[in-house]
């Protein structure tokens, strides 16, 4: 294996290389030991810190919150911000300067913002009428809709400038050449970028524990609360791997998106998550 | 909503983010250390190396800072490990964001062209001293642009410690909200424009740099 930092090893190199992996590997092993035998012995990852997740009655409870409030807000919420997303884009792509400076100001503002003093505001503000649920999507679709818009004016402005030339040559208008030539082809190169976004959305959905909204970590909660498992460490854990599971899974379709499309020949639009939100 | 309310919402605006401020200035220090550490770790030859960062990346990558700050915060006492609230709030965030800034470390690496490094190691130069006058200089042009969008992340994360209770600028909301029931959308866009401020800072010192440093994408 060669790379910008070492060369492919020689045999000197590699019986060095094979003292330090095994050195290497005894540290970490001896680093997770110690932390796994103080989880152990303060009774943090004992058999009955993970009663619970073996009652049926508390699984259903999960599972159920897991459906209904966290994916659900999810997307309900990614649904509204794409379309959110487009409006402000093709805002943002106007020629009219009327248009095209407040779309930018909206969607800069958003994007600016925590996502969580979103949630705060659409709850005291208008929590009364829209209740947990729809709060909470509507600060999540404000927040990721903005995101979307930057990522669609980008993968717009990113198809190549003769395409639209053609199209224009042919006697298309404005808005025919946006919709039946750039957009099409924008889809494609996005939809990793689109899916990496969903990884963040589903992420912000647990800050409606904040306003008490449902959801997994509502539940997660309720159960470490309990008198009788009082076990915060065991239900982070447990939340945690559901997370992991979902979103590690989504990262996987957008990365084989993307290598299908390089062997398509189309360039996928790169946008690093940096991170989310505020979640 | 007289003078009163004016300079009762700044002075807690100020307290407020004081706090974000000293959140954001320790977790930066902290992830962008550790996320290094582990960007190196992935670039290494040694293969248990590399595995242990990409399971990091993996890990606390796809983790809620929700669920993760309920784990730090919430269990972390019980296993006698009992810093400070504020401690662990920076903890928590920075073990979340040291994934991100582990990814950019990579992919800046992973930037440089071989052609660099194989030319440094034909005129003589080893490992160091090709990491540090060819490959890292290189690298560290293109990670700028992505740093500071992690770091801009970080400030809008640090808001997350208010779901645990310490008052940092966005828990100052639900205090003025409690105090002037009258005033919502001030006190949010007082808030917001602190947070707006600290991101267009942020954004000022990477193009300040980037023109400096910096190479064309």
């Amino acid at each position: 294996m060669s790379t910008v930092l070492f060369d492919t090893p020689g045999p000197r190199t590699l019986a060095r290389q094979r003292i330090y992996t095994v050195i290497a590997v005894l540290v970490i092993a001896a680093l997770l030991a110690a932390a796994l035998r103080q989880l152990w012995t303060k009774e943090m990852i004992t058999p009955d810190q993970w009663e619970a997740f073996g009652e049926p009655r508390i699984l259903m409870a999960l599972l159920e919150e897991l459906i209904l409030g966290t994916l659900a807000a999810a997307v309900v919420a990614i649904l509204f911000a794409v379309t959110f997303g487009a409006v402000f884009a093709a805002g943002r792509l106007s020629d009219r300067a009327w248009i095209r400076l407040p779309s930018r100001a909206i969607v800069e503002f958003f994007r600016a913002v925590p996502v969580l003093l979103m949630i705060f505001v659409a709850y005291f503000g208008f929590g009364s009428t829209l209740g947990l649920f729809w709060s909470l999507v509507l600060a999540l679709t404000l927040y990721n809709g903005s995101v979307l818009a930057e990522i669609f004016r980008a993968g717009i402005q990113a198809v190549p400038t003769g395409q639209s030339e053609a199209a224009y040559a042919i006697g298309m208008t404005k808005s025919q050449v946006m919709v039946q030539i750039l957009a099409p082809q924008a889809v494609r190169s996005m939809l990793p970028a689109i899916i990496s976004q969903c990884v963040v959305a589903l992420k912000d959905t647990t800050l409606g524990f904040a306003i008490g909204a449902p959801g997994i970590v509502d539940v997660g909660e309720r159960i470490y609360l309990a008198r009788v498992y009082n076990n915060p460490f065991a239900v982070g854990i447990v939340l945690a791997a559901v997370f992991i599971i979902i979103n590690y899974s989504l990262s996987k379709l957008a990365v084989y998106l993307e290598s299908r499309m390089r062997q398509q020949g189309t360039k996928a639009l790169h946008l690093v998550d940096a991170g989310g939100g505020g979640g | 909503m007289g003078p009163d309310y004016f300079s009762e919402l700044i002075a807690r605006l100020a307290d407020g983010f004081l706090v974000t401020l000293r959140l954001l200035g320790w977790s930066l220090l902290f992830s962008t250390v550790l996320g290094t550490v582990l960007g190196a770790m992935r670039v290494s030859p040694l293969a248990p190396l590399r595995f242990v960062g990409t399971s990091y990346v993996n890990i606390f990558r796809n983790t809620p800072l929700v669920v993760l700050f309920l784990i730090v915060v919430v269990g972390l006492p019980g296993i006698g490990f009992l810093p400070d609230f504020f401690w662990r709030a920076v903890i928590a965030l920075s073990t979340y964001t040291a994934a991100f800034v582990c990814e950019c470390v990579r992919s800046g690496v992973n930037t440089v062209d071989p052609g660099q490094a194989e030319a440094a190691r034909s005129i003589g130069m080893g490992f160091g001293a090709s990491l540090r006058f060819v490959v890292l200089p290189q690298a560290f042009r293109a990670i700028i642009p992505p740093l500071v969008s992690v770091y801009i992340a970080l400030t809008k994360n640090t808001s997350v410690a208010a779901v645990f209770g310490i008052t940092e600028a966005t828990y100052q909301l639900s205090n003025l909200i409690r105090d002037f029931p009258g005033s919502l959308w001030l006190n949010f866009f007082g808030i917001a424009l602190g947070y707006i401020l600290i991101v267009a800072v942020l954004s000022t010192i990477a193009s300040w740099f980037e023109r400096r440093v910096g190479v064309a994408a």
